[in-house]
């Protein structure tokens, strides 16, 4: 069933990437009535990041839903809807929140398919703003994406970019699996250009699953950094940096961490030779150590020096003051640069 | 008992009076332990006279269709129980005792209606028309689930407990969106979520009570308290009757004697109406025993007296039926015997079909773990593929080598 509610918008368009999501949710909800959105104070707020801003004036207070303040209780409904044929959009309203939903994000969402030998659909997308460096306080700026990637049955997929954004969100709704769509909050507001005039779903070489594509945002030729949603940004300044130091860095945007885009990797890492990864997340068990164990399988000959990771510490996420230490920074993913290229 | 005192386990097992706690005022119960109906006087001086004016309607031939499943569900019941013990099931969990709380309120459904049963429901599987044996895969290892849950409106067994209450509050949402709630038509229909009484100490059972009732959604949260989680008594799960769990959360809620099948059909019946006539939820206790495990992995002499059981054997659901059925005249010997014939026909089948259940290739641990291609699975896939032709090729070797001996 297709409702148009408003005409489609079209060109393309400077947005921040928090717009970029509210455009590709806006698209998703006119196009097909059997998408809804749920969470806390999504509806007349417009989400406490205001990333649904406007859509409940403009589709409803029964297509955006603002939840009890429940987030297994979110979860666990939305996967009753879309067993009723809907495909809930869920939002967590803090990366921290998610926990109270984890057991019906990875006992039941994940394995419904599996446990049904695929009679039962449940396409629900799990929007998270995660990740830190907006000086919040505890529980806001957590990265539990490797707690997920953990879990077969789920994908997890983070745009760096407003394209991305704006793409990989109808993307992912389109998608007959269960979606962890992790938004990095530290770059809602960076701005970029968007196509509107794209579903964003018929991107890519082969539709919707283009989704799981790494991307080569900046060629280079000496070494190689993988980066996910807000580490993309600091790793391209690095490559910057390396650059004035004579050093030709390539940057690959990893933007699925379930599945693992490894081809890209070793494709980019047997022409540069070197690795180092970057993210957020604690390094310990992380998808960092994933990749190094993925392409050093695949690349071991290639590799002129070990795979590096620049990452979060085994720690909790540190208080706000000083969460700059914790987080990949430029001069420490530079250091890890360096310690590469000097093997 | 006060909710204060700590409950503590008689020391005579001489003691054979167990309270009943259908005696209590409030719970409808419309037949007695002995087979006979209540008055209708008394009953609608305690308020529940409509409930035994519905139960009056209720045919012979219903009740007899009861009788035989609820004797089919404790045949088949019976036999799961026995294959588990001979090693032909990894577990099973009994349901013997529960039979009218699971037969009546199924009685109760519609075809249209939707089930998100917990693990023991076996009688409401039958009556939703799921052949019984079809719960076997599961608990005989060789798959998560066993059958279709879209054939018979009736969901998965669910493990993790509590989960599927809010599932069935989603689907019951996704019914209230697609207008098939108060139409007046038999498009209506409404969802059943079954669980037990440790179930309500879950945080999700509360939060679907949660969005139930803020939503209004067409589900009926069917609580069958069989007194036991496990080696827990219900005053571990609660300090107040559990029927005043549903209250709290604005959800009208009813006590009804879970032994009594008419009583549960009737108490279920109004609430599956009132849901489908957009009514919103209703939660029911049904206040039963689980005459026997918890699954097959316990042992109930370690945590429960014999006297409470023997008590509770005499208020026997199944019993109860055949007494009012003989003493109304609705039943012979030959219905009897013709059930008692047919139940060993089906659990004979159920053995049959048990033993024949074998393991799937194992390369089927890889599908529907996605819809859609997901590049570690496949890569997983193709080497354990490759793996397992080794071993075949390495056979051929070491068949080589023996017969060059």
């Amino acid at each position: 069933m297709t409702v148009t509610t408003a005409p489609a918008p079209t060109g393309t368009e400077r947005l921040p990437l928090a717009k970029a999501i509210n455009a590709g949710l806006r698209r998703a909800l006119a196009t097909d009535d059997r998408v809804m959105l749920m969470g806390e104070d999504i509806g007349r707020l417009g989400g406490v990041f205001r990333v649904t801003d406007g859509l409940q004036a403009e589709f409803g207070t029964q297509r955006v839903v603002d939840s009890p303040l429940a987030e297994s209780g979110i979860l666990g409904t939305a996967i009753g809807l879309a067993m009723a044929g809907y495909r809930p959009v869920v939002e967590i309203q803090f990366d921290g929140f998610v926990f109270p939903a984890f057991d019906q994000i990875t006992t039941q969402l994940a394995k419904l398919r599996y446990r049904s030998k695929g009679l039962l659909e449940v396409p629900v997308v799990i929007r998270i703003p995660y990740g830190g460096n907006i000086g919040a306080i505890e529980h806001h700026s957590e990265s539990p994406e490797a707690l997920f990637a953990h879990t077969a049955g789920l994908r997890i997929v983070t745009p760096a970019t407003s394209a991305d954004a704006y793409a990989m969100i109808q993307q992912s709704i389109a998608s007959p699996d269960p979606v962890i769509f992790l938004e990095p909050k530290s770059r809602y507001w960076d701005k970029g250009e968007v196509d509107l005039s794209g579903s964003g779903v018929d991107l890519g070489p082969d539709g919707w699953r283009s989704l799981h594509h790494a991307r080569i945002v900046r060629p280079g030729a000496d070494l190689t950094i993988a980066a996910y949603g807000p580490t993309v940004a600091t790793a391209l300044a690095a490559a910057q940096v390396a650059q004035q130091e004579g050093h030709d860095v390539e940057v690959v945007d990893l933007r699925s961490i379930s599945p693992i885009d490894v081809d890209t990797l070793v494709e980019s890492v047997e022409r540069t030779t070197r690795l180092v990864v970057a993210h957020e997340a604690p390094m310990f068990f992380g998808p960092g150590a994933e990749i190094a164990a993925a392409v050093t399988e695949r690349c071991f000959h290639h590799l002129e020096a070990p795979v590096l990771r620049v990452g979060g510490f085994h720690t909790p996420y540190p208080a706000a003051a000083v969460e700059t230490e914790y987080l990949p920074s430029l001069d420490r993913i530079l250091d890890a640069v360096d310690r590469a290229l000097a093997y | 008992m006060s909710r204060t005192e700590t409950p503590v386990a008689p020391t005579a097992s001489t003691e054979l009076t167990w309270p009943d706690p259908c005696e209590t005022a409030g719970t409808v119960r419309l037949v007695a332990p002995d087979g006979t109906r209540l008055a209708q006087e008394a009953l609608e001086l305690s308020g529940h006279g409509l409930y035994a004016a519905a139960s009056a309607r209720v045919t012979p031939q219903e009740l007899r269709a009861m009788y035989r499943d609820m004797a089919l569900t404790r045949a088949f019941d019976r036999e799961a129980t026995s294959l588990q013990r001979q090693g032909e099931l990894g577990l099973w969990p009994e349901c013997r005792g529960q039979e009218a709380a699971q037969i009546g309120s199924a009685h109760a459904l519609r075809e249209r209606d939707h089930v998100f049963p917990s693990y023991r429901e076996h009688g409401v599987a039958h009556v939703r028309g799921l052949p019984l044996h079809e719960l076997l895969h599961l608990f005989r290892g060789t798959q998560h689930g066993g059958w279709d849950p879209t054939a018979h409106g009736f969901h998965l067994y669910t493990l993790v407990i509590g989960s599927h209450t809010l599932h069935a509050t989603g689907y019951a949402m996704g019914v209230q969106r697609d207008g098939d709630v108060g139409t007046g038509t038999d498009r209506d229909r409404a969802v059943v979520a079954y669980f037990g009484d440790g179930a309500t100490a879950q945080g999700d059972v509360n939060e679907a009570l949660v969005f139930a009732a803020t939503t209004n959604a067409p589900v009926v949260f069917f609580c069958q308290n069989n007194q036991w989680a496990i080696s827990a008594p219900t005053t571990v799960q609660t300090t107040v009757p559990l029927v005043e769990r549903g209250t709290g959360f604005g959800v009208p809620s009813v006590r009804v004697d879970g032994n009594d099948v008419l009583a549960v059909r009737a108490v279920t019946e109004a609430a599956l109406e009132r849901a489908r006539a957009g009514g919103g939820p209703t939660f029911i206790e049904a206040v039963t025993y689980r005459m026997g495990a918890h699954t097959t992995s316990d042992d109930p002499t370690r945590y429960r007296e014999r006297a409470e059981e023997e008590a509770w054997a005499r208020r026997d659901p199944i019993e109860r039926l055949a007494a009012l059925l003989r003493a109304e005249g609705h039943a012979d010997a030959d219905f009897f015997a013709a059930v008692e014939a047919d139940a060993a026909e089906l659990t004979a089948g159920v053995r049959a079909y048990c033993r024949a259940l074998t393991p799937p290739p194992a390369s089927s641990m890889f599908e529907h773990v996605y819809a859609d291609r997901h590049p570690l699975v496949e890569q997983e896939s193709a080497w354990f593929q490759r793996y397992e032709a080794g071993f075949a090729a390495g056979d051929a070797d070491a068949d080589r080598a023996v017969a060059a001996r």
